[in-house]
């Protein structure tokens, strides 16, 4: 909301400066959201008050020398002259008709003034300086609205009206300043210069002046003239109508356009511009029909038939439905109630008498009319939110005396007023000891009602700690003891009030253990060399078929009725592909990349409206295992077992023994460098995720170069729940002793078949084991392999003596072969 | 020449050519042929026995006192020599320090995550638990029960991604804050207290800018008991401001809407960037908004299942991706959700 002071003047007295109101403004709830000075010193283009005059335009000749320019005798202060060499077109008519009959008004400006450059688009300010023009000396200039910096108008100077104070400086005359406040959706109130004005007077303790418009009267009362049904009385509270004949259409007084444009509305005409001044005066939006227009003088608000049709002043049609609603003759919609006006009695050039119509609407019904039209407008806004019924009268008032003064209109006596529910009579009761439950502070009766009655609430003081409230008919957003603490504390001083320590009981505190856990997953990752990323929820099937060509049919997506794009049209069922797709940004700008995410996924159900959201892990790495140093100039590669080890890692420290690794047949891996991960549980084993080198498919289809990209994705909940607390193992004071064991065995018995069978047969005198070789050559023999492991054996209880352990070794030698066939390496 | 002259001579080429020793294996040498069992004084005392009874104790002691000095001598010697070793040894061993050093792999927490860890941990000191909730959502827990109808002028406050649903049901949505956690947390402990923090992710239709995402994270907290005051919301609003920007930071309450508290209020806090001069992070005003709070609204506080007329509770929201651009000065929202290890990776 667009507040110019001088306006705001004519209601309330502003004592204190500008910046200080704006302050006092932000700290109860109005944010100013910036302050615009017209002409005076802070602004942008100040005009010199004593070089920016108002001047009479006594003469126009022709320039000697040139054909497009004239010279302006002007008269800049009383008695003194100058002549102003000027091209403007609007000044063309008067040429060569000798001294003006009717002087014209407007701003002079003379050499050292500072003006934008009319010529630019830019705003670009330029010094006037004296120089010969075609031989005629030229110092002082007849400006524009673009050199004033009023608006982009340059195509003729600017015409004050008659009433301008001749040698009166511009900035007197018209400078201004403009408060630009964020009205929140609950200070409809607001949404005027008057309820500016009355808020403004209650925080700095000043009058309000409402305005009390008195208007003669002729001819047939409005009530005689004209007829108002009202046909859907839930919709449409109070309904008023006055006639206003005889009409002029004109433009409207200058003063009136000024003070239009500075609260952002576009000067049309008289008529147009009085419904948008009142509007913006009083916060009641109206409608002025021609009244020649309305078949049978007769007004009907009725729902709209199913398929009836409405252009409206924008030029669409509108096709409209039952749940619409309408103001109509007896013949056809004239408009959509509170929303927009129609053509068909939209006031014209010819328009002699006029219907002005001031309504208030059921809230709901505009917004699903505005939103269903998408026809948001100055007036839409205000009905939504609320206006006040009882500013009625006044509004018509008001309309009706500015038709007559400035539309030399002829008013009707009379006001047509329809209401089909009572006015909003609503009295609180408020206690010193609820304003102290809510707010934290003690608060006597007559404190309460000298906070509260500036706002316009009438306070009947009952006892010392109570009080009655009767709610003021603009106060629409008050109807609870909640709604007064806020005007209580809002009055008051939000910074006034006092902050304290919350002294109620402290409820059970209990640890998320699962959230830990979480953080826990993401500190070993992060320590493991990983960066966290977190992608987008939202993707496409495109992208989820990257990773598995199938997803491009799948239905069991959730899908946004209304995305932004088609790259965000789907709620993610997995990580990998948009963590892939980071991923490939990041080989391409850095040639490596180590990532994981943790994040939610989310799977539709059959049986449930919402989806379920289970909590994922995604890893995805490749490019060089560390950054090329020159320690190491072209470090190894990553690989499945970078990735392998990344799971190992993770079980190791969340302490979950409960799992098994086995190859995996998922699509997006490359066979044979695929493994799952598969927990035991006690109900049967439960895939908890894959993980492997990315297929070399799915890796074209997400653009990456040819490398290994090794991924995983698990399923984290699950992980969470399997994970334990470390069990301590007392550590041994007795030496250990070490055998190194190369078993031959074929290729496809596995190295975790082999390892197994090692510890089985070694039991607990086996403190560690570890696989140090891995060999195939020609000299084993086809699809042979040998694994050499080093064992660590070691006793809590006393110092292994040789043969004991050279019996361990033979043991596990046959235990293993037998087992496993796997033989000693010759 | 007497053995004490003799004695005397020896000492002096002793001391002569120990000072021209520099090598270890030299000095050896020189410690056998002067101080050894075969050494020159070793050799020179045998002849003791040929002097007279009356003069061996002082020529004994003359030796002695060589025999000491020359010792003293030779450790002397060794250790510079040792030292000038050891010296040159480290001279050939020495590196440029200036050299880069080989640096652990190690990842980062992505910024959300680290600011949304300090939210929560300086939360969980006042007694506020973490507590999620799903971030698809019923129109109903959005809005709704949130005091936020269907028409409601304020509904303009969140643009709204929805969900395809079968025609006729519910409307369900991506949450568009973490509120609808305060209904499920309210539920879950009514008629107890309840003290918790909702992070989580939340979701606007809202084209893509340098300041604005379409998905951010939110933290909001709520804290619902029979003595819950206004004025407990500002103690502990405060208490979080001045453990995440220093003590005695400056701040400012002002009235604000939110359908589902009454009253409401913005919290500032004085820009720490131009020290409330204005700049252009602060746009001029010297102040950022922090966070929206205000006392639970008495409807949603039944919604909860709080009796509103004996019941109170606070509320209040913030955005960890605001407050992570500021305390790094990161200019562009995007990066975010980026993915971009050259954006993950300047944050420690
Ligand atoms: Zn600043």
């Amino acid at each position: 909301m667009r507040i110019p002071l001088s306006w705001l003047r004519e209601y309330v007295d502003v004592t204190i400066p500008v910046d200080e109101l704006a302050e006092r403004l932000t700290r109860s709830g109005l944010e100013v959201d910036s302050i615009e000075h017209i002409g005076g010193a802070q602004a942008e283009l100040p005009w010199d008050p004593t070089l920016v005059l108002v001047c009479n335009i006594l003469e126009v000749t022709q320039h000697p020398n040139a054909d497009r320019l004239v010279l302006a005798t002007v008269e800049y202060a009383p008695g003194s002259i100058h002549t102003v060499v000027t091209g403007a077109p609007n000044l063309y008519q008067y040429k060569g008709l000798g001294r003006l009959s009717h002087p014209l008004k407007s701003v002079f400006a003379r050499e050292g003034a500072v003006l934008f450059d009319g010529h630019v688009a830019e705003k670009v300010k330029v010094k006037l300086k004296g120089k010969p023009v075609r031989g005629v000396m030229s110092d002082a200039m007849l400006c524009s609205e673009k050199e004033l910096g009023l608006s982009e108008e340059h195509e003729g100077i600017l015409i004050l009206p008659d009433d301008a104070p001749v040698g009166m400086s511009l900035v007197e005359y018209i400078g201004d300043t403009v408060v630009d406040i964020d009205v929140l959706p609950n200070m409809a109130r607001t949404l005027s210069l008057v309820g500016m004005a009355r808020e403004i007077a209650a925080l700095t303790n000043q009058p309000l002046r409402l305005p009390n418009p008195t208007v003669a009267t002729n001819g047939i009362d409005a009530n005689t003239a004209i007829k108002v049904t009202i046909a859907a009385p839930e919709l449409c509270p109070r309904f008023t109508a006055s006639v206003v004949r005889n009409v002029t259409i004109k433009p409207s007084p200058f003063w009136m356009q000024r003070r239009l444009i500075m609260a952002g509305m576009r000067p049309i005409n008289n008529i147009v511009d009085i419904s948008n001044y009142v509007m913006l005066e009083l916060g009641t939006p109206n409608h002025t029909f021609d009244a020649d227009c309305v078949a049978e003088s007769h007004i009907v608000v009725r729902n709209a038939h199913a398929d009836e049709q409405l252009k409206t002043l924008d030029g669409r049609t509108h096709t409209l439905n039952p749940s619409h609603l309408l103001v109509c003759d007896t013949i056809q919609a004239l408009s959509v109630a509170g929303v927009m006006g129609g053509e068909s009695s939209e006031v014209s050039d010819r328009t002699q008498n006029v219907l002005v119509e001031a309504a208030v609407w059921e809230p709901t019904i505009i917004r699903r009319m505005s939103t269903a039209f998408k026809l948001r407008s100055e007036a839409s806004k205000r009905f939504e939110r609320g206006v006040d019924p009882e500013m009625l009268d006044l509004a018509q008032r008001r309309l009706c005396q500015l038709l007559h003064d400035h539309a030399d209109g002829v008013v009707a006596p009379g006001m047509v007023d329809v209401r089909t529910a009572p006015a909003r009579d609503v009295t609180i009761t408020l206690t010193s000891a609820e304003v102290k439950r809510i707010l934290g502070l003690d608060f006597t009766a007559a404190q309460l009602s000298d906070l509260l009655t500036p706002l316009g609430f009438g306070c009947t003081v009952n006892t010392s700690d109570s009080l009655a409230v009767a709610v003021p008919s603009y106060r629409r957003d008050v109807s609870h003891t909640a709604d007064l603490c806020e005007e209580v504390a809002r009055m008051f001083g939000y910074d006034n009030l006092p902050s304290t320590i919350m002294a109620d009981e402290l409820p059970t505190q209990r640890t998320n253990l699962a959230l830990e856990r979480e953080h826990f997953v993401r500190d070993i990752l992060s320590g493991a060399g990983l960066n966290e990323a977190i992608t987008y929820s939202l993707t496409s099937l495109t992208s989820a078929a990257n990773l598995d060509p199938a997803e491009a049919e799948a239905t069991n997506y959730l899908r946004l009725a209304n995305p932004l794009s088609s790259e965000r049209e789907y709620m993610r069922r997995a990580i990998l592909p948009t963590l892939l797709e980071s991923a490939a940004v990041n080989l391409r700008e850095r040639g490596s990349t180590r990532l994981f995410e943790v994040g939610r996924v989310y799977h539709r159900r059959d049986d449930a409206i919402l989806p379920a959201e289970p909590l994922r892990l995604a890893v995805v790495m490749a490019g060089q295992r560390a950054n090329a140093s020159w320690h190491d100039a072209s470090p190894a590669t990553v690989d499945f077992f970078d990735i392998k080890g990344v799971v190992e890692l993770l079980c190791e420290r969340l302490q979950i023994t409960t799992i098994r690794i086995a190859p995996s047949d998922a699509v997006y891996l490359q066979p044979g460098r695929a493994a799952q991960l598969i927990a035991r549980t006690a109900t049967g084993e439960v895939v908890i995720g894959h993980f492997g080198e990315l297929h070399p498919l799915a890796r074209e289809r997400f653009a990456m170069p040819a490398m290994r990209v090794a991924v995983a994705e698990f399923a984290l909940d699950t992980l969470i729940e399997l994970a334990n607390v470390p069990r301590y193992t007392s550590i041994s004071r007795y030496p250990a002793s070490s055998q190194d064991l190369a078993l031959v065995a074929p290729v496809t018995v596995s190295a975790e078949t082999i390892a197994a069978s090692i510890r089985k047969y070694a039991g607990a005198a086996l403190s560690n084991i570890e696989l140090f070789d891995v060999y195939t050559g020609a000299n084993l023999g086809e699809g042979m392999r040998s694994l050499a492991y080093r064992l660590t054996f070691r006793s809590s209880e006393r110092t292994l003596a040789d043969d004991e352990i050279t019996k361990l070794r033979a043991k596990i030698i046959r235990g293993v072969e037998h087992e496993t066939g796997a033989k000693m390496r010759a | 020449m007497s053995i004490i002259d003799q004695l005397a001579t020896i000492e002096q080429d002793a001391l002569a050519a120990l000072a021209t020793i520099s090598t270890s294996e030299a000095v050896s040498e020189w410690k056998s042929n002067y101080l050894g069992k075969q050494g020159a004084i070793a050799k020179l005392s045998r002849e003791l026995g040929t002097l007279p009874s009356d003069q061996r104790p002082a020529a004994g002691q003359r030796f002695n006192a060589v025999r000491g000095a020359l010792d003293e001598a030779f450790t002397s010697r060794e250790a510079t020599i040792n030292q000038a070793a050891q010296q040159q040894a480290f001279g050939q061993d020495a590196v440029d320090v200036t050299l880069p050093g080989r640096l652990p792999v190690v990842g980062r927490l992505h910024p959300s995550t680290r600011v949304l860890r300090m939210i929560t941990d300086i939360f969980a000191d006042m007694g506020f638990q973490v507590w999620e909730s799903p971030e698809v959502e019923t129109d109903t827990l959005n809005f709704g029960l949130l005091n936020i109808p269907e028409d409601h002028p304020a509904r303009d406050m969140w643009d709204t991604f929805y969900v395809e649903t079968a025609p006729g049901a519910e409307k369900v949505l991506l949450r568009t804050h973490t509120s609808p956690g305060q209904i499920h947390a309210m539920r879950a402990h009514a008629p107890n207290p309840v003290r918790v923090i909702l992070p989580g992710k939340c979701y606007r239709y809202e084209q893509v800018t340098t300041r604005h995402e379409m998905m951010f994270h939110q933290v909001e907290g709520i804290a619902v008991g029979q003595h819950i005051t206004f004025s407990d919301l500002k103690g502990t609003l405060i208490g979080f401001a001045e453990r995440l920007y220093g003590a005695g930071t400056k701040t400012r309450f002002r009235p604000s809407y939110f359908p589902f508290t009454e009253p409401s209020v913005e919290l500032d806090v004085e820009c720490f960037l131009c020290k409330g001069a204005g700049c252009r992070i602060c746009k001029q005003s010297g102040w950022l908004e922090v966070s929206g709070a205000g006392m639970i609204h008495p409807t949603v506080l039944r919604n909860g299942g709080y009796d509103p007329d004996v019941y109170s509770g606070f509320a209040f929201g913030m955005g960890p991706e605001r407050i992570t651009m500021l305390r790094h000065g990161i200019d562009d929202i995007r990066w975010f959700f980026s993915g971009d290890e050259r954006f993950l990776q300047q944050f420690v």
